[in-house]
């Protein structure tokens, strides 16, 4: 049987591209080939080998191109069936948290979904003990696995920079002596930035995010200081650049955010690229429908299309003097990762959990202070049992949506918070969310295409 | 047999990786650069 529920034919440009989801298999194919794989898609009486052996023998045309493309089919890479069902459900370790050390920011930006920082609670700083204890509970909680993630995350982390230090020290002394290697990240708007902490930085943080959302006017139009006085842009920009001039080759991401009042994003991302800035990460806004810059689903045509357009533009500045990497274009052919990490995709509820500032553990850092998904306390572990289960189950397996979805092994599910928010089920995706992400998916392989 | 009409992108071999297991060295996804989507695809394994 051929299943022909999941394959996905598209062409951009000069390139013609096929995905088989089932197996995960991307083909680019020549226009005889499109051609011969289209008509197999759109004629229901193609449904076995056998029926599509035939249909080659009456078309001539498709002898040499129908031999390429049985093969594929016996290969199980081509209108294959779903043959990965029944996958063990592997033990489940905490592998990284999200320490959000300040519930305060100095910045009010609009799309905040922290609450301009406080999380809809109290404004607070995460004492030292609770950070400490996070990293024992890290420890502790990951079984065999030696590399551990650590994110500082706020708020605004930069506000509680003492903790931020201790905590990076005792991680490390405490990994020693438990074979455990640690690799922190730190997201910072910039405000506080000073030279001291740059070496900090780049010294121990394994990655940095650094907020700004691209163009001058862009940028201040929502990421705005508390009594919206200056400019935020002229603040952070040279202290971003002064701290990635110094990172040398670790890694780093300028993290940009596009909202309804930026659908030409693509400029703040070429922006970005001409501040010198080369790992740039720009993404759609999630927020409530009804605020002003949201993107809704009468963007959504202008969205696409404006992907398409920086998928040119990415390419032609890969050939010229002036290459960026941009995160949601960069996908992974060959070695990417197994089909366990594809069902657990981002892990929150289980793997990845946020710790708020008194302790509190969440699932990930956007349901902190969400009390119908609080876990537990870092002192006490996870005492809330069945969510984190909750969360594992719910893969694109046993999504009936995304199980039928070509994207399904590139994207595993969707943001489940935004899922809830939209949708109010953690395995209904959004349509926004899933076009998006599928034009993502789309440039991606087009770009992939065209540098082989 | 020598393709000339189709080139495959992709060399995953999924199904191979239900026996093999996963080692889970890799970071988790949305932590690391993005914080708002689950994308697993552009990593890369860690094994
Ligand atoms: S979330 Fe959407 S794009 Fe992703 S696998 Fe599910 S249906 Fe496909
Ligand atoms: S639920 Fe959404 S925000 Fe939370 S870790 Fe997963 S993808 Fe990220």
């Amino acid at each position: 049987m051929l299943d022909k529920s999941c394959v996905h034919y598209f062409i951009q440009n000069d390139k013609h591209l096929v995905v088989d989801g089932n197996s995960a298999a991307v083909h680019v194919v020549d226009e005889l080939a499109y051609e011969l794989i289209k008509s197999i898609d759109e004629n229901d009486n193609l449904h076995s080998i056998d029926k599509l052996r035939g249909f080659i023998n009456k078309n001539p045309k498709f002898a040499e191109v129908g031999d390429e493309v049985l093969e594929l089919i016996e290969a199980n890479l081509l209108f294959s069936e779903n043959l990965l069902t029944d996958i063990p459900r592997q033990e489940s370790v905490v592998k990284a948290l999200c320490l959000n050390v300040a519930h305060d920011c100095d910045l009010r930006c609009k799309y905040c979904f922290a609450s301009t920082g406080d999380f809809g609670g109290a404004r607070g700083l995460m004492p030292l003990e609770i950070a400490k204890e996070a990293v024992d509970f890290l420890i502790v909680n990951s079984g065999n696995r030696k590399q551990l993630d650590i994110d500082f995350f706020g708020g605004e982390p930069l506000l509680n920079w003492d903790v931020v230090k201790e905590t990076v020290y005792y991680g490390l002394e405490q990994g020693a002596l438990h074979g455990k290697t640690f690799r922190f990240t730190i997201t910072t708007n910039g405000i506080g930035l000073k030279p001291e902490m740059d070496d900090f930085i780049n010294e121990h943080m394994y990655n940095v995010v650094l907020s700004l959302d691209g163009r001058k006017e862009i940028n201040d139009k929502v990421r705005q200081t508390v009594n919206n006085h200056g400019s935020v842009y002229e603040v952070v920009v040279p202290k971003f650049q002064r701290l990635v001039e110094k990172r040398g080759d670790k890694s780093y991401f300028v993290r940009g955010t596009f909202t309804s009042y930026n659908l030409d994003f693509t400029e703040d991302v070429l922006h970005l690229s001409d501040l010198g800035f080369k790992e740039i990460s720009v993404e759609p806004v999630v927020t409530d429908p009804s605020e002003p810059y949201a993107i809704k689903e009468e963007h959504l045509t202008e969205v696409l299309a404006e992907y398409d357009r920086l998928a040119d533009i990415y390419l032609e500045r890969l050939k010229s003097s002036k290459p960026f990497n941009f995160y949601h274009f960069n996908v992974e052919l060959t070695n990417g990762p197994c089909i366990y990490k594809r069902l657990l995709g981002c892990g929150a509820g289980h793997e990845y959990l946020a710790v708020a500032p008194n302790g509190d553990l969440y699932p990930c850092h956007q349901f902190v202070g969400d009390e119908e998904f609080k876990l537990g306390t870092i002192g006490q572990g996870v005492l809330n049992e069945d969510l984190p289960n909750e969360f594992k189950d719910n893969h694109v397996l046993n999504s009936e949506i995304c199980n039928k979805c070509w994207a399904k092994f590139y994207c595993s599910g969707g943001c489940k918070k935004n899922n809830l928010e939209y949708a109010g089920k953690l395995t209904t995706p959004n349509e926004l969310y899933c076009s998006t992400e599928k034009k993502r998916l789309e440039c991606s392989f087009y770009i992939k295409a065209s540098l082989c | 047999m020598k393709s000339k009409h189709i080139k495959t992108l992709t060399n995953l071999g999924l199904k191979q990786t239900v026996i093999t297991g996963g080692c889970g060295e890799c970071q988790t996804s949305c932590q690391s650069a993005c914080k708002t989507s689950c994308t697993v695809g552009n990593q890369a394994c860690e094994k």
